[in-house]
C-alpha cells in the first residue's frame, strides 16, 4: 500500500509539482504563524521550491522497500537550525511541513476523490509521512536551542569569576550573577589559587552583582571565606545592598564571623588599613582642580 | 617507629609535616608535641601543611585537637601552608578549624606567632620600647 501510496504521490508531484507550489506558498503566505519580519517571499519561495523537490525524488525513488527520506531530513535539519537562530518559534518552523498537507490532499482529492477507500489511505500515508517530518524539525529545533543555551552557560562560567589584584596583598573578587554550586567550586579554585601566587592577606568579595542572596548562596559564600581563611587571608564581603541585608536577617544567616561593609570602598579602605598602607591626599592636588590652569 | 620531628627554635616549637599522615603518625605527633610544649616551656607551635596533599575529617580533627591543647598549655598554634585543595576539601568536610590561626607560609607564620605573644610583626622589641619612651 505504502508503495503505491509513494507512487501516487511521485505522479501527482510530477504533473502538478508547480500548482502545488504555488498552492502552499499561498497556504504559507496566509497562514497565521507566516514571519513576514524574519524571511522575505523570495527566500520562502525558493526554501519551498528546494523542499518540495526533494520530496518529489524521495518519492520517486521509491523501490518497493522503505521510502528513503534522508535528504529531506538533511533538509529539514539546515531548515530548523537556521529557523531558530532566526528566532522562529518552534509551531512556526513545524507549520512549513505540515502546512503542505492541504494542497497535497486537494490534490488527492481531485484525482481519487471518487474513491473513498483508496483516498482514506493515501491521505492516511501522506499524513503520516509529513507528521513525521514535521515532529523532525520539532526536535532539531529544540536541540538547536539547547546547544545555544549550553554553550551560554560555558561563556558565562568563564566570563563572571575574575580575581583582581587591588592592592599589595589586597585581593578583589567582583561577583556577578547568580552563585550555585559548580560557580562557588570555581570561583573558590581561582580566589585560592590567587591567594597562592600572590601572597595575599585580604581578599574583597563584591556582591553588589548577585541578584538575590538566599541561605544557599550565603552558604556558599561562608564555604569560600572559611577555605580562604584555612590559607591565612581575611575576607570581607562588600557591596551588600539594603535589601540583601534585610534578607540575610530575616533568613537567620549568621554572618558575624565576617567582616561585612556596605560598599567596595569601605572595604578597600579596611583592608589598607590592615595591610598597613594609608592613602593620603597631596597638598597640589588638594589646591589645583584637575582642569588645566 | 616512624616520628615527625619536632625542633626547637627559640620560644617556638616547629612541625614540618613532610609525609603522608596515617591515624597512628597523627595520634603519635599529639604525644609528642605535648610532651615537647610542657618540656620545653614553648609559647608557640607552628605546623607546616604544605606537603601535605590529602586530608580526612579524622587529620582535620587532629589538626584543631592540636590547636585547642596547645591553648590549654598557653601556647599559640598556627597552621602555615595549607594547599588550596586540601582547603576545600576541609570546607566540604565542614572543618574550619574555626580555633586555629592560619597563614600562607612559614615567615608570615613567624609573624603572626610573634604578633600574638605582645611583640609586633618584623619589629626587635627593644626597638618600639625605645620609640615608646622618646
Amino acid at each position: 500500500m505504502s508503495q503505491k501510496t509513494m507512487a501516487r504521490l511521485a505522479a501527482i508531484l510530477a504533473t502538478h509539482e508547480k500548482d502545488v507550489l504555488n498552492e502552499w506558498l499561498e497556504q504559507q503566505t496566509a497562514a497565521v504563524t507566516r514571519r513576514r519580519d524574519l524571511i522575505n517571499d523570495q527566500d520562502l519561495r525558493e526554501e519551498s521550491r528546494r523542499f518540495l523537490a526533494i520530496v518529489r525524488k524521495a518519492a520517486q525513488n521509491d523501490h518497493g522497500a522503505e521510502t528513503d527520506w534522508s535528504d529531506a531530513r538533511t533538509f529539514l535539519e539546515d531548515l530548523s537550525r537556521t529557523r531558530a537562530r532566526q528566532g522562529f518559534s518552534p509551531s512556526e518552523t513545524a507549520s512549513f511541513v505540515l502546512s503542505l498537507k492541504q494542497p497535497l490532499f486537494a490534490r488527492l482529492r481531485q484525482e481519487i476523490g471518487r474513491d473513498p477507500e483508496a483516498f482514506a489511505s493515501e491521505t492516511w500515508a501522506i499524513t503520516t509521512v509529513l507528521d513525521s517530518l514535521g515532529l523532525y524539525t520539532t526536535e532539531v529545533y529544540q536541540k538547536s536551542r539547547e546547544e545555544v543555551i549550553a554553550n551560554q552557560q560555558r561563556e558565562m562560567l568563564e566570563l563572571s569569576t575574575p580575581v583582581v589584584q587591588l592592592w599589595q596583598g589586597v585581593l578583589g573578587l567582583p561577583l556577578i550573577g547568580t552563585l550555585d554550586s559548580a560557580r562557588t567550586q570555581v570561583v573558590m579554585e581561582n580566589l585560592l589559587r590567587s591567594i597562592v601566587e600572590t601572597g595575599a592577606t585580604i581578599a574583597v568579595i563584591d556582591i553588589t552583582g548577585v541578584p538575590t542572596v538566599d541561605t544557599l548562596v550565603a552558604q556558599h559564600l561562608l564555604k569560600t571565606v572559611a577555605a580562604a581563611r584555612l590559607m591565612g587571608a581575611d575576607c570581607i564581603i562588600s557591596g551588600i545592598r539594603p535589601q540583601i541585608a534585610q534578607t540575610i536577617v530575616h533568613l537567620g544567616v549568621d554572618l558575624t564571623a565576617v567582616t561585612t561593609k556596605a560598599t567596595l570602598a569601605d572595604a578597600f579602605a579596611i583592608a589598607l588599613q590592615r595591610t598597613g598602607f594609608a592613602v593620603t591626599r597631596t597638598a597640589s592636588a588638594r589646591s589645583a582642580p584637575p582642569a588645566k590652569s | 617507629m616512624e616520628r615527625i620531628p619536632i625542633i626547637k627554635m627559640a620560644e617556638f616549637l616547629l612541625v614540618s609535616i613532610q609525609v603522608d599522615m596515617h591515624d597512628k603518625l597523627a595520634l603519635t605527633l599529639q604525644d609528642d608535641l605535648t610532651n615537647q610544649i610542657v618540656k620545653s616551656h614553648a609559647r608557640g607551635v607552628l605546623i607546616d601543611i604544605s606537603s601535605l596533599e590529602i586530608v580526612d575529617s579524622f587529620i582535620g580533627r587532629m589538626l584543631a585537637n592540636i590547636a585547642a591543647m596547645s591553648k590549654v598549655l598557653d601556647a599559640q598554634t598556627v597552621v602555615v601552608g595549607m594547599r588550596p585543595a586540601v582547603a576545600i576539601t576541609l570546607v566540604e568536610l565542614g572543618m574550619s578549624l574555626t580555633g586555629v590561626r592560619t597563614a600562607l607560609d612559614v615567615g608570615r607564620g613567624m609573624d603572626l606567632l610573634r604578633e600574638a605573644l605582645g611583640a609586633p610583626a618584623g619589629v626587635e622589641a627593644n626597638g618600639v620600647d625605645a620609640n615608646a619612651q622618646d
